[in-house]
Formats: structure tokens, sequence, C-alpha cells
């Protein structure tokens, strides 16, 4: 059977989830098994994850699993696979499904794949790909044990809808004292995060100042999308520094990613180049982001970019 | 306090990418090789602020062949006191874990410090595997760590915000950016580095279960496609028809 720890946030399941679900889902068709989803904590439509493929929806609820600790989820994600006799666990990309992988694949003397961007080939053995030196190569890997542990990137694939709501099955494990106290969670309101933002808009240097940024903003406002930015601006602190992206920030991997102002320096580009689809607004032709670009727009900012959210309301407007 | 880094060395992002004629293997002729920002950078830095505030000692330790000595010497010259070197060319993360782990098992560290992620895999692994090898808490992606007697209080990133939370030691963090600031070795540290003692010890046998098979170069990205800065509504036409971005 295939496990896919499914990620919510008090409750409410994230898209990661769905993704992962749906992947699990192919591989169980691809391999002649079945693909099960484990909740931890309370989440109470769990039942919608067999939408997207779960045969079977496992859960765990227990007061102690509303905080993250690696050490005791992963106690309880080890103890789930054994009962339920899985072989193939997929857990996604996030700050949460990265601390638990390790421990997962230690405990369980498992092979295990990070940042898995791609169905697996299961024609003869198990192998999976992810691409590493930020995006300049990609490597295929083998997993030779009998317990196999992968992590999926966000946006990968889109989740698919191909059936029902699963029953939902409580398992009972004992879940160990936490070592870790938490003291507070601050999460900002209302936006996507970054790393599983699909729309990004990200300015950098070529913007003069923190006072230019409403035209960003606005932007992002119209598409929906979450912003980020270069490092020298973050540093300087014109904008929050979870918005930095790059070899030294946040990695991200969008649907779209607009950069404005930003020259598209090989850190910066570490960052951002796995992105689907990258759009360029650069007053210099020479800019090498424009290498890295699909579409590019030699122009500046200060004219190009309120003119692009005008033209991103028109079609809103006009495709509801 | 006993502090313990985990350094890896990496390609620089700068270097160009190339593959070896069977496509086995990362060509490393030109290859020009950093240590790990995270570690260098975050990592070593806030373990010698504490020794340097409280009395203790860093160990840094590096699974590697000789090649590693260089990157080492850099560690020691920003500060650290000694070096534990395993003697193996790394392979999976898991063999790294487990050659970290037996060391640090004898070792009694009151912290283990690694990067978040190396930029070369960005596997992020290493840490947990640590960790669960050891029995022990890990708090990854720290950007701020205070030390109050044996209780720390850290932050660590967490998407779209922060998450604080208290450990007492023992206990295994990753570091993020944020949790120091950067330093460059000074004359002094180099002199001294030379004198400073790096142990070579052997390997533990380890089974990889997750092996590289080949590696492969991404698609050319076709050429960029220039639109009129007059003409926004070809764009957002274009991200709609051809690209499907929205
Ligand atoms: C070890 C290391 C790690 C690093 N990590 C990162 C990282 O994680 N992320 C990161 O972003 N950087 C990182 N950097 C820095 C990186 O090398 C670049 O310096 C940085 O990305 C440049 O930021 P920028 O593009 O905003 O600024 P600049 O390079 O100054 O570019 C500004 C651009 O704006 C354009 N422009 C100016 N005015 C206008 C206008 N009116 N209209 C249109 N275009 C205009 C210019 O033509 C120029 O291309 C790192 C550097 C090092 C050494
Ligand atoms: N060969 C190695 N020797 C020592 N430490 C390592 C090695 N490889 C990785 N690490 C540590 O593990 C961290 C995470 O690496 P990774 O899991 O490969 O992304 C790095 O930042 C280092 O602190």
């Amino acid at each position: 059977m295939i496990l896919i720890f499914a990620e919510h946030q008090k409750g409410q399941f994230k898209k990661a989830a769905f993704e992962a679900v749906t992947y699990g889902y192919k591989v169980a068709q691809a391999t002649g098994s079945s693909c099960a989803a484990l909740v931890l904590g309370s989440a109470s439509d769990a039942g919608t994850l067999g939408k997207y493929g779960a045969s079977k929806v496992f859960q765990v609820e227990d007061a102690a699993l509303e905080n993250f600790d690696s050490q005791v989820y992963a106690a309880v994600i080890a103890a789930a696979m054994q009962q339920t006799g899985a072989k193939l666990l997929v857990l996604p990309h996030s700050s949460t499904g990265k601390s638990l992988l390790g421990r997962l694949a230690a405990r369980l003397n498992a092979a295990s794949v990070a940042g898995v961007n791609a169905l697996p080939v299961v024609d003869n053995g198990f192998r999976v790909k992810r691409p590493v030196f930020s995006g300049k190569a990609i490597a295929e890997y083998e997993l030779k044990s009998d317990i196999k542990i992968i992590s999926l990137t966000g946006n990968a694939l889109q989740p698919q809808v191909t059936g029902q709501d699963a029953p939902v099955e409580a398992l009972s494990v004992t879940v160990p004292a936490s070592r870790v106290k938490v003291k507070s969670v601050e999460r900002a309101e209302g936006i996507v995060p970054l790393p599983e933002a699909e729309l990004v808009v990200s300015a950098g240097r070529g913007m003069k100042g923190p006072e230019n940024w409403g035209i960003i903003e606005e932007l992002a406002n119209v598409i929906g999308a979450t912003t980020a930015c270069s490092r020298p601006v973050a540093d300087a602190d014109w904008r929050p520094h979870h918005e930095h992206v790059g070899q030294t920030g946040i990695a991200i991997r969008p649907n779209l990613y607009i950069a404005i102002g930003i020259s598209g320096a090989i850190q910066h580009l570490a960052g951002v180049n796995s992105s689907k689809t990258i759009v360029v607004i650069n007053k210099d032709k020479e800019a090498p982001f424009f290498k890295a670009a699909d579409y590019g727009v030699e122009g500046d900012l200060f004219e190009v970019v309120p003119r692009l959210t005008e033209a991103f309301r028109k079609f809103k407007g006009g495709n509801g | 306090m006993k502090l313990l880094v985990c350094i890896s060395k990496t390609p620089d992002t700068t270097t160009k990418i190339a593959l070896t004629g069977d496509k086995s293997a990362l060509d490393a002729n030109g290859v020009q090789y950093i240590m790990n920002p995270y570690d260098e950078w975050y990592a070593l830095v806030r373990a010698l602020e504490i020794t340097e505030k409280s009395g203790g000692t860093v160990t840094l330790i590096n699974v590697g062949k000789a090649d590693n000595d260089a990157i080492i010497r850099k560690g020691l010259a920003i500060g650290a006191n000694d070096a534990v070197r395993v003697d193996i060319e790394p392979q999976s993360s898991l063999s790294v874990a487990k050659q970290i782990a037996e060391h640090a098992k004898t070792g009694n560290y009151d912290i283990i410090f690694l990067g978040k992620e190396t930029i070369d895999y960005n596997g992020s692994e290493v840490g947990a595997m640590v960790a669960e090898y050891l029995d022990l808490p890990f708090i990854s992606y720290a950007s701020k760590l205070e030390l109050d007697g044996n209780t720390a209080t850290i932050s660590r990133d967490i998407e779209g915000g922060v998450e604080v939370v208290e450990v007492a030691t023992p206990f295994v963090i990753s570091a993020a950016k944020g949790l120091a600031e950067q330093r460059i070795p000074n004359m002094r540290g180099i002199m001294t580095s030379k004198t400073k003692p790096i142990a070579v010890v052997s390997p533990v046998a380890f089974d990889d279960l997750a092996v590289t098979v080949s590696y492969e170069l991404p698609k050319e990205k076709s050429a960029v496609k220039m639109v009129d800065p007059n003409d926004m509504d070809e764009l957002v036409r274009l991200l709609h028809e051809e690209a499907k971005a929205i």
C-alpha cells in the first residue's frame, strides 16, 4: 500500500495534500497497489481526500498532535506504516515534510529521496528524479529498500478529482511525549505562503525604493499572487525577509513568476528557475534574466507594470 | 557547552555544471567547491558565538575524503577548535547521517548544528536523520537561537511565518538565514588553523539504499519571446493561451 501524509493547518488541508494524494493514486495505478491517506490531529473533513484517489483515510487524533514535533510525528507515522503494511510513503516537500523525511528514513531503514517532482519509473525497480545543482541538472535515483520514502515538491502535478469521499478509520497509536514545547506560531494571514504560491510577482533593486512597491502589490492583488523580492531588497529592509527568494532565501516553483527590475544573477535564479513560466520586465535588454525567461518585456517598469495590471484587470473582468 | 557543527562541501552556485561521458556523475573538472553557506555562515558562527560567550568547544565534522580538508581548515580558521573527518566519499544522505551519528554517539555534545540544506542537492535530509539515530529532538530551519542555561528558545521558519519553540539540550538544530552573521576568517585565524587537529576516522559499514543511477541536463530553454512594452494585452493573452499560466 502507498501511504500519503496529508498535511493540514488547523484542520484545513493544504493543496499539497491533494497533490500528494493524486500522486499516490497514480503510482498505485501503475503498480497495482492502493493508496491511502494518513491524517494526524483533528481535521473534520478528512474523507474528502478520497476524492483525489485515497481509497481509505487513516486518522490518529490526539491532543499531543496539535503542535508539530518531528520526533513525535515520526513515531506515529512509523507506527501507521507498520499497522497498514504500507511500503511507500509520500510526504509534502514542506518544512514539516522535510523535517520528517530524514527521521523516517533512519527509523525505518528506508531509501529516501527529497524534492521529487515527477512520477516514478516502476517497470524495473523504483526510480525517481529530482532537480539538483540549482536546477542545472536532474538526478535519477533507484530506491532499493523494501520501504521507500519520498517528498513531493509543490505544484509538481495538479490535484485531480477521481472519486468520492473515502471512509475514515481511526488508528490507535501510542503518541510519545514531546520534548519540544511550542510557545507560539505566527503566520501571515490571508496570503498564500511563497513556497505554496502558484503565482508570484517579484521585484528587485530596479524599484529604486520601498515607497514604490504599491504598483507591485496592486499587480499581485489583481491576479491573486504572492509577492517576493531579490536579496538586496530584503537586506536593505525595503521588504520583509520572508519574501527573499534565491540561493540564500526561499526556493520556489510557481506556475508563473513575474520578475520586475531584477537583473537575474545566478544566485537569484537558483531559487526561481524551476518556475513553469517566467516573465521578465527590465529596461536593460542585456539583463541576464532574459536568458532564463519565457516572455520578456524591455521597458521602464514604472510604465510597464501599471499597464500590465490594467491588462490583467481587463482579462479578469472578461473571464469572470 | 560542547558543540558539534556538521560541514559539507558543495559546488559554488556559479559553477557551470557538466556531466561525465557516461552521465553517471558530475564532471568535477573546473568545479569550484566551497563550504556550504548555511553551515559556514549560520551554523558555525552561531556555535562560535555561544562558546565565546559561555565557554566550551566547537568541533567540526565532515564526511568526505582528504580533498575536503581545505574547507575544514577554513572552518578552523573561522574559529572552531578541532575537527573530525570521516574518511569516506559521501554517498546517500542516510550514510552521511549514520557516520555523523556514530561519532556523536560517544561525543556527549550538547548541541549538534547543521545547515538547513546543502545548496547542491537541497535535500535537507541529514539533520533529521542524525537526530533520529541519536534519539534527539530536531529543530529545523532555525533563524534564531537563545540559550538560558540548558534551555534553548528557538525561532524556526515555517511556510509564511515563524514558530517559536523551547527545548532542553541535547538537541539537533538546522540553521537557516538569520541565525548569525557571516564571518570572514582573519589572518590570525588562518595561521592558528594550521596547527589545529583534524582527526581522520574510519567509516562504519553501511549499505546505501538510495543510489544515483544517472544525471541529465535539463532541456534547453527556448529563446525568450519579447513582447512590445506598449501591448500588455498581448502578454496577458500569451500567458493565458500559450503558457496556460493564468
Ligand atoms: C553567496 C551569494 C548568495 C546570494 N543569494 C541571493 C539570493 O538568494 N537571492 C537574490 O536575489 N540574490 C542573491 N545574491 C545577490 C545576487 O548576486 C545579486 O546581487 C542580486 O540578486 C541582485 O538583485 P537585483 O536584481 O534586485 O538588483 P540589480 O542587480 O541591481 O538589478 C536591478 C535591475 O533592475 C533593472 N532596472 C532598474 N531600473 C529599472 C526600471 N526603471 N525599469 C525596469 N528595470 C529597471 C536594471 O536594469 C537591473 O537589471 C547572492 C549573492 C551572493 C554572493
Ligand atoms: N558530507 C557531509 N559531512 C558533514 N555534514 C554534512 C555532509 N553532508 C551534509 N551535511 C550536513 O547536513 C546538512 C544538510 O544537508 P542535506 O541533507 O544534504 O541538504 C548540511 O548543511 C550539513 O550541515
